[in-house]
Formats: C-alpha cells, structure tokens, sequence
C-alpha cells in the first residue's frame, strides 16, 4: 500500500507546486465538462420537459430510447463522432476531431440523454401534482414549464450533478475524439490513462486523488445551496 | 380584501343561470354521469350532496372545464363555457395543492398571471384566511386545515364570480371550518356565485340556499334547502338526511 501513501503525497506537492501543465489539464478538464453539461442542460431540459407534459404515440418509445441511452458506452459514442467528425466523414469539413469541441461534443452525447430522461421523471411527477389546478388557473404551457422548472429545482439539481459527474469522469469518448494531445485535448481522465500505461501509477494515481476531490468539492458545494434551499423553502 | 372585491355588483348576473342541459360523462366504460339536465338560478350558496361516488366532483370538474361532457352542453347564461367564461371561475380541490414556494409566494404565482393584485391585497387576502403571519412560510409546511385557507385565498386572487369548492372542509379541525364557512358567508354576501360539495348536513344546513342531491350518478333532487331537508322529493335524499345506507 505504499503506492497509496506516495500518491497522495505527490498529489498533495503537485498541487502546492502550482505546476502549470497540470493546472492546464485541470482547467481543461472542468472547461469541457461544463460547457459540455451546459449544452446538454439546454437541450435537454426542455426535451424532458415536452415528453412530461403531452401524451402522444410515440412517448413511450422515445421515453424508452432516452434511458437506454442513458447506459451507452462511452468509447462507441466516441466511435460515432469520429466516424462523423473525421476528414472523410460528413462533417469532416468543420475541422473539428482532435480538438476540445469535439470532446464537448461527445460529453454532450453522452450527457443529454441523462438531463432529459431523468427532468422527465421529475417534471411528470409534479405535472400531475399540479395539472389540475393549472388548468383551473389557465396556466399556459410555457408559465407551466417554468414553473416546475422552478418548483422542481432541487431535485433538478441532482440531475445536473449526474450529468457534471457522468462528463467529468469519462475517459473513452474524449479520447478517442479529442486524441490526449498535451497542451490541447489532454484532460484529466485522458492523463490518468496515459500515465497507467507508462507504468507510472503513483502519478497517475495523484491524479485520480485530484479529479475525485474536484468532483467531490463540487458535489459538496451543491449539497450545501440544496440543503440551504430546502430549510428555506421546503422544496 | 381590496375594494375592488367588494364591489362587484352585477358580475355574477354574466354568468347565471348555469344549465346543465341532458349531461352524461363516461369514463373507462363506466357511465359517471347521467343524462343531468338542472338550471341553477340562484345567487346564494349551492350545495352539492350525495354518497361517496355519487359523481358530485366530476360534475363540478365538468362545470369548471376540467373535463368534457360526453353527450349534453353546460351553459352560462345561454353561452357555452369558453375562456373568458373560464378566467371569470375557480376551484378549491379536496387535495390542496400547495406550490413548492412560500405562502405569500403561492399567491403572487396567480396574480402575476392575472396581473389584478398587488402585494398589499395579497396581503390583504392571507390577513382574511388567517395566515398574515405565515407569510413567508413555505406553504407546504402548512397544516391542513391553513393549507386548504390557503387554496381558497388563491383561488380568490382572481377575483371569481363562480367559486367551486370540493369538499373543502373535509377533515379539518373547527377552527378552520368555521374560518373557510365565514369566509364563504362574506363572498356570498360580495355577489360571488358559491357551488359547494360537501358530506357535512349540518354544514349544508348552515350554507345553503339550494341543494342539489345526486346518486349513481343521476340528479335525484335540486330544491331549496329548506324544502330538501324539510320535505325531499327523492326517497333516496331522504335517506341519506336519516344517516342511512343508500344503495
């Protein structure tokens, strides 16, 4: 267990050491998760809520297609947006494998179906709380959104830290679009995996102890605002 | 309350008479409602009764527009019901249903719609139900009975001239009851046009101007309250105001 020990040590000194390439990975790392949970959070959002609101045919089958999603394998989500992205694929013209947008794009494919399936579930919970009385006040559809958008925000939350952990910790998918080219596309997860396979497993495991602290410190942080919104407000 | 609400003095004639004109409702293969015709006329307090299943809350949902008639026309003052119909009612559910905000907050929800009240007679209309001081609550922390104080305070945010209420006095304790009954009192006197459901006599005693009496369904007896606890006209109502079972 003495690899334990050395890891957190070198965490601990690259961290103080204030080593620009690992500040750089770092940076990076949380920019693509962000913009990438950003994205998917303005897709998604309003596609759960369209399937929680209207009935049609199709519901239950798209409903079905967004949680199957929710489970897809990151390295063929990445697969397909090569195959996209690459010189000879139809959007080869954008210039854009190899680079942090196209990681951002494969984050986004595999952070979407997690925003939209599970604020279904939530908004549709409280869509039939709320419907009847609603329809009593002649609320809109589009005041309805934002109204359980508002009402259901903590819950939403936890949904948005899903998706922000479902990017963060992804490995396959930015890899093989984004390439884990230094000063570039190499993020967090992209490092650990090289270093695992130089054989240098106590800087590789530093650098696990770092990404695990960055995601718990921000779950953390939205644990506390959810806790204080809740003895506020009771929501 | 604001002046404004105290001083409506026609609005209600805009929407009486309520005629139901040969009403059925089904409803997974089970017919709910069937063939009701009755014209409800007066301005005071009408009062819905009838045993458990009887479909008091599905006529009152089918009045409020919650859910459509299968054969028949509900009618306000010869008008099918349409929006501007629907914006003048509003309803008090069994089940309050409290927003995830605070007191003050579940009230300002309907008059940002509506853009009538200000905060002062939001403040007005919480200091009317009792809950001035829970203002800032969040109102699902509220009690039963404050919560449904609370349903019918926003409810009248929109200033209704039809106020529909089912069973909104269930299982609350005296003080609400009486507070909510008061309160109805006064609108009543203010012109607002009051369908109540209810399994309270005693209650409807004290309320009502007319009963409407229904079972399995059907309209067994729409009379005068006096003449209905006094006289009824449907051996099935006289039962029911005896305590018995109706089968």
């Amino acid at each position: 267990m003495q690899i334990f020990s050395d890891s957190f040590t070198t965490a601990f000194f690259l961290i103080i050491s204030g080593d620009p390439d690992l500040y750089e990975i770092i940076f990076l790392s949380i920019k693509v998760s962000l913009t990438s949970l950003l994205g998917s959070i303005i897709i998604g959002l309003p596609v759960g809520a369209f399937l929680a609101i209207h009935r049609f045919k199709m519901r239950s089958v798209l409903l079905s297609v967004l949680n199957a999603l929710m489970g897809m394998p990151p390295v063929v989500v990445g697969l397909i947006v090569y195959l996209y992205l690459s010189r000879s694929g139809p959007l080869g013209f954008l210039n854009l494998l190899y680079s942090p947008t196209a990681m951002i794009i494969a984050q986004m494919l595999l952070v979407t179906p997690i925003i939209a399936a599970l604020s279904a579930q939530i908004i549709e919970d409280l869509h039939i709380e709320y419907k009847d009385l609603f329809r009593s006040l002649n609320v809109s559809t589009s005041k309805a959104v934002v109204a359980y958008i508002i009402d259901a925000r903590m819950s939403l939350l936890t949904v948005v830290l899903a998706g922000f952990g479902r990017a963060i910790s992804e490995v396959g998918a930015v890899s093989i679009v984004g390439g884990n080219i230094d000063h570039l596309t190499r993020v967090m997860t992209t490092a650990i995996a090289l270093e695992t396979s130089k054989g240098n497993l106590s800087l590789a495991l530093a650098l696990g102890i770092i990404l695990l602290t960055i995601a718990l410190g921000i779950n953390l942080l939205a644990a506390h605002a959810k806790n204080w919104v809740m003895e506020k407000q009771d929501v | 309350m604001s002046d404004s609400h105290t001083q409506k003095p026609d609005l209600v004639t805009q929407l009486l008479p309520i005629e139901f004109r040969s009403i059925s409702f089904n409803k997974s293969g089970n017919r709910l409602i069937n063939n009701l015709s009755l014209t409800i006329n007066s301005l005071g307090i009408t009062i819905i009764l009838g045993p458990n299943g009887a479909g008091k809350s599905i006529l009152l949902r089918l009045l409020h527009g919650l859910d459509k008639p299968d054969f028949g026309d509900i009618l306000f003052k010869d008008i099918a019901a349409n929006y501007a119909i629907k914006r003048k009612q509003a309803m008090v559910f069994q089940n309050a249903v409290m927003l995830r905000r605070s007191v003050k907050d579940n009230l300002a929800f309907v008059a940002n719609l509506h853009a009538s009240k200000q905060e002062p007679d939001l403040l007005a209309l919480l200091d009317e139900v009792g809950l001035y001081d829970k203002q800032h609550m969040p109102a699902r922390r509220l009690s039963g009975g404050e919560k449904q104080r609370l349903s019918l305070a926003r409810a009248l945010v929109a200033e209704p001239e039809l106020l529909l209420l089912d069973e909104p006095t269930a299982s609350l304790d005296p003080y609400s009851v009486q507070m909510i009954e008061s309160l109805l009192t006064k609108l009543q006197r203010r012109n607002t046009k009051i369908i109540f459901i209810t399994h309270d006599l005693n209650q409807a005693r004290r309320l009502a101007e007319d009963v409407i009496f229904m079972h399995k369904g059907r309209l067994e007896s729409f009379q005068s309250a006096e003449d209905f606890f006094k006289n009824p006209n449907s051996k099935f109502a006289e039962a029911f105001i005896e305590g018995k079972l109706i089968f």
